[in-house]
């Protein structure tokens, strides 16, 4: 199928990617082909097939509800680009 | 024959008698990295980061304790092992060979890690790898493109680059990767060495860095099938840290190998070996056959015309996956954080267009498109049943035979620079592996053989569900009678002299 | 022309399990930021979810109470979207197969109206973080600690019409939720959050209107102001000629006045897919009966049951089994004292008015069913009288109160001896003459004021039944 500018600036838009017209372009080529490469799975006919997300049929993996102690907040903060002593700081949020 | 030459359990088990200690061990490889690795040296890049003082302390210790009479039952206790950049190290930088994650040290072990440990092996360094292991070459590193130690001018493979080229350059007597479409092993055969995906759950991902959630699994990359089963023997298990693990009764893979592989029934599926595959590397796969053949294997060829969709399929639901799991890395919490941002949503987009390298864009991209509004269905769901239909498919096959053999790669590796270009080129390169994954399936790659131009071919070996240790035994048997797994310790250890 | 609001309901519950959804840290509320915290909650890279089983057995249950077909195979989702209070940047939620579908809750509204409110579904997903405004620096702070908090958010059809037939909805959902012991739904707090989706439309037609989405509503009288504020906006939009846009708005209880909220500048487009660190959840019959079986009663049986066996007059049982809590209290004091219309006059008297006087709800106050049933026995017995009894209960009411102590401590027994009443009546007519005169010729209010110097003789302690014999014995001789 046929990638548009317009698809293209959509999808970087949710990936949060800003991209150059240049590199937009090339996304706008590249995804394009790789995209009309996949159409060759409309080939197969899949009509009344499951979808498949757990190739093996593990079920019912769970944890009983107990509290274990939490970790050191300063080595969960420790990696934050911007931090106080409590918490990680980012640009203000709109409300 | 000098320590870096050694397998693994060559090494442990001379350590474990006495003959060589701990340490010494662990001085040896890091001499033979310092000698061989650095990239401005021309080195082949294969580490992001060694960790020596840490190493040593660790030997030090773990040679106590085998004094002490700790560790009878680990054959590896002792033994060097490098990780793969995407696993996480307590207080180790773990990149992803990404800039985003530039100097982010977790804070937290991964499963395997702790494992590792408890079995005494010695964490010597973090390894090069395709970016988020989104790569089929090793190019796509922020940190430089790892050479493959049989010909700097072309590539070790990917996405576990580091891995295979350290193993084969005597760089480290064994190492983890992992393998979410062939990471582990594409890049074996490339580099001449043995490397395995188990089945998918049989070892934890809990602190593997995510690229596609469901195809994702840690493996060993060693220097043949029986090191490959000590490690497996130390990571595999039920974790209760993820809920995809596998509860299976686990016995030993190592005193599984037996070498007889008579009666064993090897399917030959006909699409793997048709236009596009290169003589040479055919020759020498169907090769394996004859071997094993010889041995009392039974060899039949079946039909599985599926194969064809495996990429496209594949590419869909890994760059669907990879769009959520890599979302996390935005500049707020860890890693790279873009300057000069105006807004919340600026400093996202800033970051993100800074920190990621192009093909994990790309990747992003092309997940992100096929789970939007409109194309979901076209696209990821169609992708999902796709998947169902090759899991039948295998299923099916496996009713028939132990073992499915065909190529690791259609090519030996390529020249640097040659794929990058043309992603979708190099896609299409993963025709082999990505299925193995798709389906959840065990699969070993082992070197059989070499081209005109003197560069490892791999042939895979690949099992049914938890058959784990029959690919194994099917390797080991091969070992047993062939040594092109051997050429890459000759070559290379002779250099540590 | 005459407007009909319609309106859907989203509620969101946070489950009172003792720890989250998906990792071992606390749901405990409060605590210092990022103090709650570990690396799977705080989207570590690396780390994986692995479902706290309590989670599932909770909202099935409240699926089950809500008369809902429980998803035998259910599975998790991922919503995804950038925002600083989601760490992972994506929601695990249930999309393709919540848990629960297809529900209906019976309601009754304060002015006699039944009528059933339909659920679309349940789905189990995981509460985000707290954002810290610090207007000072203009920046924001990301608390993790409610990130992971087990959440169900139950999502009604458009059933309602009216603000009373949500709070009615509401009401009977937090009751059955607190009967259930699967939440606290404390407003307040935000452990019950409801996003109400209202449009209108002329009465008559069938289409529904343009909706708007209200959000911020922190108590039953924010959502009913909420809804007869953004009805009356709508039909104004539309009586001009304008038209309702599709909106998100925040309801400023300050201000009693709702605003649209910026629209994000961003496209919405979520994204859903199959979680696939989560294995699918499959409930067979033993796991779904054994669930069933373990539903308290809930209610409605309760109050059926009081009103049929405990001879509670319906008012009253509905009163009482409208808070879980008042009805625990009951049941808990008339085991004690064997004395279910006396337990429940006490709860409709005195006990309601004082929580009404104090503002506080039946949970949280100090009152022991033992104190009340204490009361009620010295009553009974006639150790102390109603009067007495009634101040004795407005100190167990502020304190947990040893009542049989305090009586004994205070020398607060009932005088009931009639030698030495007696001598107080005599004592009382011999010093009031002019009352003593009134009452022979014919007032008979100056029986209770002698009557009441008798009790004041006694500080109160006179067992009104011999004072009052042996006042009108010497007054007639």
């Amino acid at each position: 199928m046929e990638i548009t500018k317009d698809m293209v600036a959509y999808v970087a838009e949710l990936s949060r990617l800003k991209l150059s017209d240049e590199e937009a372009e090339t996304a706008r080529k590249g995804l394009g082909e790789i995209i009309g490469y996949m159409d060759i799975l409309n080939n197969i006919d899949t009509e009344g097939v499951e979808p498949m997300s757990h190739a093996f049929a593990v079920k019912n993996v769970m944890r009983d509800d107990v509290v274990r102690p939490s970790h050191d907040r300063a080595e969960l903060l420790k990696n934050a680009p911007k931090a106080d002593d409590e918490a990680i700081i980012v640009p203000r949020t709109v409300e | 024959m000098n320590i870096c030459e050694m397998t693994a359990l060559e090494l442990g088990a001379k350590i474990k008698s006495g003959e060589i200690k701990a340490p010494d061990a662990v001085r040896a490889v890091l001499d033979e990295i310092k000698k061989k690795d650095p990239y401005y040296s021309g080195g082949i890049n294969a580490y992001l980061l060694t960790i020596e003082q840490e190493a040593l302390e660790r030997a030090e210790d773990v040679q106590k304790r085998i004094e002490a009479g700790e560790f009878e039952d680990s054959p590896l206790a002792g033994v060097p092992i490098a990780i793969k950049d995407n696993i996480c190290t307590k207080g180790v930088k773990t990149t992803c060979a990404s800039k985003i994650l530039g100097d982010f040290k977790p804070p937290y072990d991964a499963t395997v890690i702790e494992k590792l440990n408890a079995a005494g092996a010695v964490i010597i360094g973090k390894l090069n790898m395709d970016e988020f292991a989104m790569g089929s070459t090793g190019e796509t590193s922020f940190y430089g493109e790892t050479k493959n130690p049989w010909d700097h001018g072309r590539v070790t493979g990917g996405s576990s680059s580091g891995a295979a080229a350290a193993v084969a350059a005597c760089e480290a007597p064994c190492a983890l990767g992992s393998d979410t479409g062939g990471s582990i092993r594409q890049p074996a055969s490339f580099c001449g060495v043995t490397g395995m995906k188990p089945t998918y759950g049989a070892v934890s991902r809990y602190g593997l860095i995510a690229y596609a959630s469901s195809l994702d699994q840690i493996g060993p990359v060693a220097k043949d099938a029986a090191d490959c089963a000590a490690i497996l023997d130390i990571i595999c298990g039920k974790d209760e840290m993820d809920g995809t693990s596998l509860d299976v009764e686990h016995k030993s893979y190592l005193d599984e190998l037996s070498g007889d592989v008579s009666g064993l029934k090897i399917g030959i599926p006909k699409q793997c070996f048709g236009d596009g595959l290169n003589a040479d590397v055919k020759a020498a796969v169907l090769g394996v056959a004859e071997t094993l053949k010889a041995k009392g294997a039974e060899i039949e060829e079946f039909d599985m015309p599926l194969i064809d969709y495996a990429v496209p399929t594949y590419y869909i639901i890994a760059a669907a996956e990879a769009s959520s799991n890599l979302s996390r890395f935005d500049g707020v919490k860890y890693g790279y954080r873009a300057e000069g941002f105006e807004d919340l949503t600026d400093l996202y987009m800033k970051t993100r267009s800074e920190g990621f390298g192009e093909e994990v864009k790309r990747r992003i991209m092309l997940g992100t498109f096929a789970l939007s509004t409109g194309y979901y269905d076209a696209y990821y769901k169609k992708a999902l049943q796709v998947k169902a239909l090759i899991k039948k498919a295998f299923d099916e096959a496996y009713e028939k035979y132990d073992v499915i053999l065909f190529p690791a790669a259609p090519t030996t590796a390529p020249k640097m620079g040659e794929s990058l270009s043309d992603p979708l080129k190099m896609y299409l390169s993963d025709i082999y592996t990505v299925s193995v994954n798709l389906a959840g399936l065990p699969g070993i790659s082992v070197p059989c053989g070499f081209d005109k131009d003197g560069m490892p071919i791999g042939a895979q070996l690949v099992g049914a569900p938890l058959g784990d240790h029959v690919i194994l035994n099917a390797a080991y048997a091969y070992q047993q009678l062939t040594d092109y797994h051997k050429k890459a310790a000759e070559k290379f250890g002779k250099e540590a002299e | 022309m005459a407007w009909e609001t319609v309106m859907g309901l989203e509620v969101h519950v946070e489950l009172a399990t003792k720890s989250k959804i998906f990792c071992s840290c606390t749901t405990e509320f409060g605590g210092e930021p990022n103090t709650h915290c570990c690396p799977i909650c705080t989207g570590m890279p690396g780390t994986l979810p692995v479902v706290n089983r309590q989670v599932v057995n909770f909202a099935m249950k409240a699926g089950i109470a809500l008369n809902c077909d429980i998803t035998r195979y259910n599975k998790f989702d991922r919503k995804n979207y950038f925002y600083p209070d989601l760490p992972k940047a994506y929601q695990i939620s249930q999309l393709y197969l919540p848990i629960c579908r297809n529900g209906r809750v019976p309601i009754e509204t304060e002015s006699g109206l039944k009528k059933d409110i339909r659920i679309h579904e349940i789905h189990m997903e995981e509460d985000a973080g707290k954002l810290i405004h610090d207007e000072f620096n203009d920046e924001t702070k990301c608390d993790y600690n409610r990130c992971g908090v087990p959440l169900i958010e139950i999502v009604s059809e458009p059933d309602f019409r009216s603000a009373e037939e949500v709070i009615a909805y509401l009401t009977k959902l937090k009751s059955t939720l607190e009967y259930l012991g699967v939440s606290d739904c404390k407003m307040q707090e935000g452990s019950m959050r409801a996003d109400v989706n209202l449009s209108v439309r002329q009465a008559g037609t069938e289409e529904f209107g343009t909706r708007t989405e209200m959000k911020n509503l922190n108590s039953f009288k924010a959502i009913s102001k909420a809804i007869n504020y953004e009805a009356k906006r709508q039909i104004d939009v539309i009586e001009r000629g304008g038209k309702v846009i599709q909106e998100t708005r925040r309801w400023d209880d300050n201000k009693d006045k709702s605003y649209a909220m910026r629209s994000k500048e961003n496209a919405q487009d979520y994204r859903y897919f199959p979680e696939p660190d989560l294995p699918p959840i499959e409930i067979d019959d033993e796991w779904y009966d054994a669930t069933r079986d373990s539903l308290p009663e809930l209610a409605d049986a309760k109050k059926r049951r009081y009103m049929d066996e405990l001879g509670l007059p319906e008012y009253d049982a509905d009163m009482i089994t409208g808070q879980k809590a008042l009805a625990d209290f009951f049941e808990e004091t008339t085991a004690l004292c064997g004395n279910p219309k006396e337990v429940s006059n006490w709860i409709m008297g005195e006990l309601m008015r004082k929580l009404g006087d104090e503002g506080i709800e039946a949970k949280d106050m100090k009152l022991t069913p033992k104190a009340l049933a204490t009361l009620i026995e010295l009553v009974g017995k006639k150790t102390i009288n109603r009067n007495k009894a009634k101040e004795i209960f407005g100190i167990a009411f502020k304190e947990d109160l040893d009542v049989e102590k305090y009586v004994k401590d205070n020398n607060l027994e009932q005088v009931s001896d009639e030698g030495l009443v007696l001598d107080i009546v005599k004592k009382v007519i011999a010093s009031n003459p002019k009352a003593v005169e009134d009452y022979n010729s014919g007032n008979k209010k100056a029986s209770g004021f002698l009557m009441g110097q008798c009790m004041k003789e006694l500080k109160g302690k006179g067992n009104p039944g011999v004072v009052n014999k042996l006042l009108n014995r010497e007054l007639n001789k």
